[in-house]
């Protein structure tokens, strides 16, 4: 278990009177202090971790935000923003002393201009939902992460969120123009705007993926882009990892770059058939699946050079897509593979780390061994075109001991991860789950430089403590 | 200075730091006469700390040394098929002089061209870092992988911070294959407005337009614009995309279509700003816009001082040269709206004089301090090359 530090007795002392200056600051439905109506806010996407907050305030506009910020900097309370709450590695988990500021209720698109490309919405809007509003004049929203129903903007521009479509389009820093961000101290800031690239310091980019440690975001303008006039998928299966990471290279190095190259192993591909019916071969030991996008003869010479790579790598099977409805049927096993997983084992964890691609087959087959020493079963299915992994560690919620080991096997990944030239996190985020491992990619100083910055913009530590950086030395001896 | 080695060039910053004295930092000083002059009297050049590190083809990755020469790197991935994604341009025709840019300076200034608009700048490219701080320390941020979330993105804090928040000493790009082939659309267009319609039409097309720029007809003058579009893909792709932009474009004028050579050649100059045909006595200027404001401003700053103009990202990016007067650079100002402006190239003593950038909000400028405080505690690494 990663340790939260000591909530401050002053305040959870003065919990009834900050309850009553957050009540006059904001709408009276804005502020909500019952325990039954905390419970939905003490978790995020990591369930293991749980923890009451001191209040939740829901504001509905940018001068709310800064309203409770003014005060809460002036009181001294730690504060937690939180989007839709589906981080995976706690990043929206609740401290005991923190006042859990959602944005969820700002949730208006505010413009839309097709001529210049771009949307303005507020933090609270869906991922899903800025597509949505612009769809049916051929628009979307590149960054598709499979919680995309759910997520929301403001959580994505902090997590700096991919999907399965980042290898052609990027993640969200390569999709934002502008954000409107009100600091800790109440300040609303406007953070470049409806045009390219910031002339001076890259704010923009700092602010994104942050993981809400340097103020919060109220308002963001993304990147509007065209859609294609089409897109299909194709699978293929071969029997070893081996072999299907060399077809990946070959892919790579022909010179097509396919909107999406996802990878599944053998445990995964099993799950997701179970589940979705998806016409998955079972005999495999790892599977592809490429989609290629343009009109429907430029999709069918890019796949046929694709089949033609893969068909170099003695495959067990392929299947080309040959309906827009083949191709969903191809995607909705690996959409839905957490889902998955998660019918298999009532537990999971998932894991982010980053690798070289060439890497894979090595790291693959020491995540199955430490697989069997911990005697708990992982299933991989990552973003093979960008080397972003993400075994599923299976566990017993109920059985201590093996949520334990879940944290260990888990640590030991994520370290073999850096050791090979990667990353902790390609897109979760450190969170809380990660905290304690930055060390292993950073030096102390780098570290204390990163925390030097937040301290440019946070000089209080009040904005998502305990999350990122592991604790300090200071703050370890006071627990 | 011209260190050899990271130690050296740490070496260097630590005893500068100690003496409380300023460095001017470059590479091959390409960009000397952009943004403001360094008041220093010792410069640090990076362009000794050269060669590429690392090269993986299949992992779309290359990391160099900050002074290694753009067109060494250039050369080694198109060895394999494959380019830098942003397009950066060659800083030689605008600001004269032998050398080309290094790594270092182009990713220190976050210079893109003309594919910025479909692919990304410099900035969304620099996968890795390592750079030391003004007290002459090493620190990396990012890596060597495509996908990274890992703690703060000092990447993109030190890409575009014109060395001021740390010396940058080797870099990590992710590159892409270039495509097979290329070509383009041109069209005669009445004016700058139609133009830029024309090549939001094109940008809101789903045919993967990956340039999209206007060179004003008869520079100086309003009237008559040529507008140029660009794709780059495989042969079959090209060629299938230019028929159906040519059906999306037919409502604005007559459409001519440039095969791969002189398409390829049009583009370098757009890239490199030639078309702008700056005197060397003008000063340069670069606006970033929402592309339906760039009429208003063009118009603006031709009844101003007869600008000569050169629109490329679809209309969102203006370059303008004129008259090196603080005339010119108010009216610059005021253009730029609710964009952003940058005093590209001007005399030394314009550049001192004035704010080559916007000045920023109060509170950001004050996090902005702290920030540098932080990289940059004496505040020696370019003082005032941005900002006074
Ligand atoms: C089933 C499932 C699938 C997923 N798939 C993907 C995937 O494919 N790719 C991917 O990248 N991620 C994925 N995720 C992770 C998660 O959805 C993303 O990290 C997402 O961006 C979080 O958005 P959210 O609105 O839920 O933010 P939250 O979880 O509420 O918050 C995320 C972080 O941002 C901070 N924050 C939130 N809003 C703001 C704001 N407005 N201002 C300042 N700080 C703020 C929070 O404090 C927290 O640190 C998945 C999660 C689940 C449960
Ligand atoms: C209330 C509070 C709570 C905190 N909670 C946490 C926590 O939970 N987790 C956590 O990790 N930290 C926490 N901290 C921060 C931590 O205790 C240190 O303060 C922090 O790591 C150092 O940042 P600083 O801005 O204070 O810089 P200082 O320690 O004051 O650094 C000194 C100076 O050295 C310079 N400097 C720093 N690093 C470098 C470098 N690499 N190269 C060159 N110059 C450098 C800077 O210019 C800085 O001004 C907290 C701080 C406070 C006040």
């Amino acid at each position: 278990m990663i340790a939260l530090p000591p909530p401050k007795a002053e305040i959870l002392a003065r919990r009834p009177a900050i309850l009553a200056d957050l009540a006059r600051l904001l709408p009276a439905d804005a502020v909500i202090g019952e325990p039954i109506r905390l419970r939905p806010y003490e978790t995020d996407g990591l369930s293991a971790y749980r923890q009451m907050p001191l209040a939740v305030v829901l504001p509905r506009t940018t001068e709310e935000v800064a309203a409770v910020l003014r005060y809460c900097h002036a009181n001294g309370i730690r504060v937690v923003p939180r989007g839709a709450g589906t981080s995976l590695s706690g990043g929206a988990l609740p401290l005991a002393d923190a006042v859990v500021i959602g944005l969820m209720r700002m949730n208006r698109i505010l413009e839309v201009n097709l001529a210049d490309r771009y949307a303005v919405v507020e933090a609270g809007v869906t991922n899903i939902g800025i597509t949505k509003a612009v769809e049916a004049e051929g628009f979307f929203y590149a960054p598709d992460p499979s919680s995309q129903l759910a997520c929301m903007i403001g959580g994505n521009v902090m997590m700096n969120s991919g999907g399965a479509h980042c290898l052609k389009y990027g993640v969200t820093a390569n999709n934002l123009l502008g954000l409107t961000f009100v600091t800790i101290e109440g300040e609303v800031l406007r953070i470049g705007g409806t045009h390219l690239d910031a002339a001076g310091y890259d704010w923009l980019g700092l602010i994104t993926g942050s993981e809400g440690q340097l103020g919060i975001v109220t308002e963001v303008t993304v990147r509007l882009l065209r859609a294609p006039e089409g897109a299909r998928a194709m699978l293929a299966a071969f029997d070893s990892v081996e072999v299907a990471g060399r077809a990946v290279d070959a892919i790579i190095g022909s010179g097509i770059i396919p909107v999406a190259l996802e990878f599944m192993d053998k445990p995964c591909i099993h799950a997701c058939e179970a589940f979705a019916h998806a016409g998955y071969p079972l005999d495999a030991e790892a599977m592809l699946i490429i989609e290629v996008e343009g009109s429907l003869a430029e999709q069918d010479m890019q796949l046929g050079m694709i089949r033609d790579i893969c068909a170099r790598f003695a495959p067990i099977s392929m299947k080309v897509a040959e309906t827009a409805e083949e191709s969903l049927a191809i995607w909705k096993g690996r959409k839905g593979a957490f889902g998955a997983v998660g019918r298999i084992s009532p537990d999971y964890l998932c894991m982010d780390g980053t690798i070289p691609t060439g890497e894979l087959p090595g790291v693959l087959k020491r995540i199955g061994e430490m697989s069997a020493r911990y005697g708990l079963p992982v299933a991989n299915v990552f973003h093979a075109g960008d080397g972003n992994l993400h075994p599923l560690i299976m566990f017993d919620a109920n059985d201590p001991e093996s949520f334990r080991k879940a944290e260990a096997f888990g640590a030991e990944i994520l370290t073999l991860c850096v050791e090979v030239g990667g990353c902790l996190t390609g897109e979760h985020g450190v969170g809380v789950e990660k905290r304690d491992l930055m060390g292993v990619q950073f030096t102390a100083r780098e570290l204390e430089l990163q925390r030097a910055i937040k301290s440019a913009f946070d000089p209080g530590w009040l904005l998502n403590t305990a999350k990122v950086f592991p604790l300090a030395d200071e703050a370890r001896r006071a627990a | 200075m011209l260190p050899a080695t990271e130690e050296e060039a740490a070496a260097a910053i630590r005893a500068a730091h100690a003496a409380r004295e300023p460095l001017a930092i470059e590479g091959n000083g390409t960009k000397r006469a952009m943004l403001r002059p360094v008041q220093a009297a010792r410069t640090l050049s990076t362009r000794a700390l050269s060669g590429i590190t690392l090269y993986r083809p299949t992992e779309l990755v290359i990391s160099a040394r900050a002074g290694t020469p753009l067109p060494e790197i250039e050369a080694a991935l198109a060895a394999h098929n494959q380019q830098l994604i942003a397009e950066p341009p060659d800083p030689r025709p605008l600001f004269g002089g032998e050398r080309p840019a290094t790594l270092g300076g182009v990713v220190g200034a976050n210079l893109s061209g003309p594919r910025r608009i479909a692919w990304g700048a410099m900035r969304d490219h620099v996968l890795g870092i390592r750079a030391l701080t003004g007290t002459g320390e090493v620190f990396r941020s990012g890596g060597r992988v495509l996908k990274n979330v890992t703690g703060l993105d000092l990447c993109k804090l030190l890409t575009g911070a014109h060395g001021t928040l740390g010396v940058l000493t080797e870099i990590t790009l992710k590159v892409l294959p270039r495509a097979e082939t290329s070509g383009s659309l041109a069209l005669r267009l009445p004016d700058i407005a139609a133009g830029v319609r024309a090549l939001s039409a094109a940008l809101g097309s789903p045919f993967g337009v990956s340039g999209a720029a206007l060179l004003p007809a008869g520079f100086g003058a309003l009237t008559g614009c040529v507008a140029l579009v660009r794709v780059e893909d495989f042969a079959a792709s090209v060629r299938y995309r230019l028929d159906r932009l040519t059906e999306t474009l037919g409502g604005f004028g007559e459409v001519a279509r440039l095969e791969e050579a002189a398409s390829v050649a049009l583009w370098r100059a757009v890239r490199d700003a030639e078309p702008l045909a700056a005197a060397p006595e003008e000063a340069v200027w670069r606006l970033s816009l929402p592309p339906s404001a760039a009429p208003a401003a063009c118009a603006a700053l031709g009844r101003a001082f007869g600008a000569k103009l050169l629109l490329d990202w679809g209309g969102g990016l203006v370059w303008v040269a004129g008259p090196a007067s603080e005339a010119a650079h108010a009216a610059v100002m005021a253009a730029a709206g609710a964009g952003t402006f940058t005093l590209f190239r001007a005399p030394e003593a314009l550049r001192a004089a004035l704010p080559v950038l916007p000045e920023e909000a109060p509170a950001l400028a004050a996090i902005g301090a702290r920030v540098k405080a932080v990289l940059d505690p004496a505040g020696i690494l370019n003082p005032g090359r941005m900002r006074r």
